[in-house]
């Protein structure tokens, strides 16, 4: 298959509540990336945009999107995988593009969470499960991440404060991530604290700091042939490998509850078509949509064994300075989780941190960088491998 | 002739505090909560057992299916006490959802609320049994077993 690069990056602000509509959120993540590559729209030879519908009033937001960016008559297409939405859609402009059927495509994420109100939220997070036969009992994301954190407690001794651990980490990043909604620090005795927000319970064990927050935002990905990125770029980023998999949504498919397995699989399939190994990534971003979830990640992406990830968060392994830097952006915990765009500002993240222009968030020097993009409670499992080495 | 809204069936909207969906081919799980029995599918070719009930084998691409009996005790898996609900549940906090495995399958449910949180812990024995719920929905819990 031949080369393809990132050769533009761009995103939005995570805010809580975004003063426009979706067209006008999406053109800020767009304006970015176009401007960073040194392109304008015609130089786009087609779109993809990404998001979880529930949110969308419009109907095929694609449309309105491509007509808005200027990005008519070129073709446009929506896809989703829940909270990967846009990791897939880096998947599909990969395809397009080393395929020869394309040449320059733009991957657009975007949610506007905000577009519905709290009780239309409220009532379509009883169906985010499978809808015949869990959301009638009265499920939501954070009880079956909650029951991930149980399991994973019981057999490898993991325990809250391990869990806080990980939210410590994200608020040390998030306080210098500009674009994050949440830019508060957050400290361990704020978990143990009962009369603090932070530590009231949500899903036991979770408790409201282990939980990250709705956001409104948007990300574009550019991605190019190798001749249009080298023409583009002066710092384009290869894609090395692009792994993803599957999962029952019904948690009666499962066997594990230690960890994700559609995650684990997902990173065996990018590492061997990337051809390199967990030691080899000097630079991570995980689904961190809650706490138990990114030391799941350590584990299923090989920077830890199986019940090693409450180890490497206490030992500070995996801080901007630690032996693999994850997350240092302040991951979804700090910066929101705007469910479509997340994919998009995770790979941006990474980008940026390969390309030497992370500012205060950048780690030393990395050449090689992952992504891990989990849709739903590991049901879509997505692993991008990235490097600024052709 | 076209179907009459009157044919439907529409039995599985019973199942659940709330039911988000009402036509289904495994329609008479509900029946059999209804005499007090939770009950999964099993191919009649290949024998395969699927909880939940399904109406097709993806093995064999055939729908000759039988019931049978989700019987005996499930190790309970992992589980969670929900403090927020969707809407709908909201009357029901807090309250406990499980994964019971039986081996040759895994059964997601509520966990009976006369147990307090204290007392799970992973790898306890529980059953399975249909239920009533105080809206005159059917379902199923797991209790002690
Ligand atoms: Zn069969």
């Amino acid at each position: 298959m031949k080369k393809t690069a990132i050769i533009g990056v761009g995103q939005s602000n995570f805010v809580r509540n975004y003063p426009g509509s979706i067209r006008e959120l999406a053109f800020d993540g767009f304006k970015e990336a176009v401007k960073d590559a040194g392109a304008e729209a015609g130089d786009i030879d087609a779109s993809v945009i990404c998001s979880a519908p529930e949110y969308d009033k419009q109907r095929s937001p694609a449309a309105v999107i491509a007509e808005h960016l200027g990005l008519n008559s070129q073709p446009t297409f929506y896809v989703e995988t829940l909270c990967s939405s846009s990791s897939t859609g880096l998947k599909m402009a990969h395809a397009m593009v080393a395929s020869g059927l394309h040449e320059v495509v733009a991957v657009l994420g975007f949610q506007k969470m905000s577009e519905i109100s709290s009780s239309e939220s409220q009532e379509r997070m009883g169906r985010g499960a499978d809808i015949q036969w869990e959301s009638p009992f009265g499920t939501m994301m954070p009880a079956y991440y909650a029951m991930h954190a149980q399991a994973h407690m019981d057999r490898y001794g993991t325990t809250p404060d391990d869990l806080a651990a990980v939210r410590v980490k994200a608020s040390t990043y998030g306080q210098i991530n500009d674009r994050a909604v949440y830019r508060k620090a957050i400290t361990p005795d704020m978990f143990n604290d009962s009369s603090n927000k932070i530590a009231n319970p949500v899903s036991s064990p979770l408790r409201v700091g282990d939980c990250c927050a709705n956001a409104d935002g948007s990300s574009c990905i550019i991605v190019a042939n190798a001749e249009k990125a080298k023409a583009f770029s002066k710092k384009p980023i290869w894609i090395l490998g692009l792994g993803a998999a599957s999962a029952s949504v019904n948690m009666s498919g499962r066997d594990l509850f230690t960890g994700l397995g559609a995650a684990g699989q997902a990173a065996g399939r990018a590492y061997a078509m990337a051809g390199v190994g967990p030691g080899q990534i000097d630079v991570a971003e995980v689904h961190d949509c809650f706490t138990i979830a990114e030391i799941m990640a350590y584990e299923n992406l090989g920077f830890a064994e199986p019940g090693g990830g409450n180890e490497l968060i206490r030992s500070k392994e995996t801080y901007k300075e630690g032996s693999i830097p994850v997350n240092v952006d302040g991951g979804l915990l700090s910066k929101g989780h705007p469910i479509g765009a997340t994919g998009g500002s995770q790979l941006r993240t990474i980008v940026l941190q390969l390309r030497g222009e992370a500012g205060e968030m950048q780690v030393k020097d990395p050449q090689i960088g992952l992504v891990h993009n989990i849709g739903g409670v590991g049901i879509y499992g997505n692993v991008t491998i990235l490097s600024n080495q052709y | 002739m076209a179907e009459t809204k009157k044919n439907i069936d529409e039995r599985f909207s019973n199942f659940g505090v709330v039911s988000f969906t009402a036509q289904t081919k495994v329609n008479d799980f509900v029946d059999y909560l209804k005499d007090g029995k939770v009950m999964a599918t099993q191919c009649g070719l290949c024998g395969t057992v699927f909880f939940p009930p399904r109406a097709d084998c993806f093995r064999c691409m055939d729908s000759e299916m039988k019931w049978r009996e989700v019987a005996g005790k499930g190790k309970l898996m992992c589980f969670s006490q929900l403090q927020f609900a969707p809407v709908g549940f909201e009357n029901d906090l807090p309250y406990c959802i499980g994964v019971l495995d039986y081996a040759e399958f895994k059964v997601f449910g509520r966990i009976d609320s006369s147990i307090a949180l204290e007392e799970l812990s992973i790898g306890m024995e529980m059953t399975t049994e249909a239920c009533r719920l105080e809206n005159g929905q059917l379902s199923y819990i797991f209790k002690k077993a």
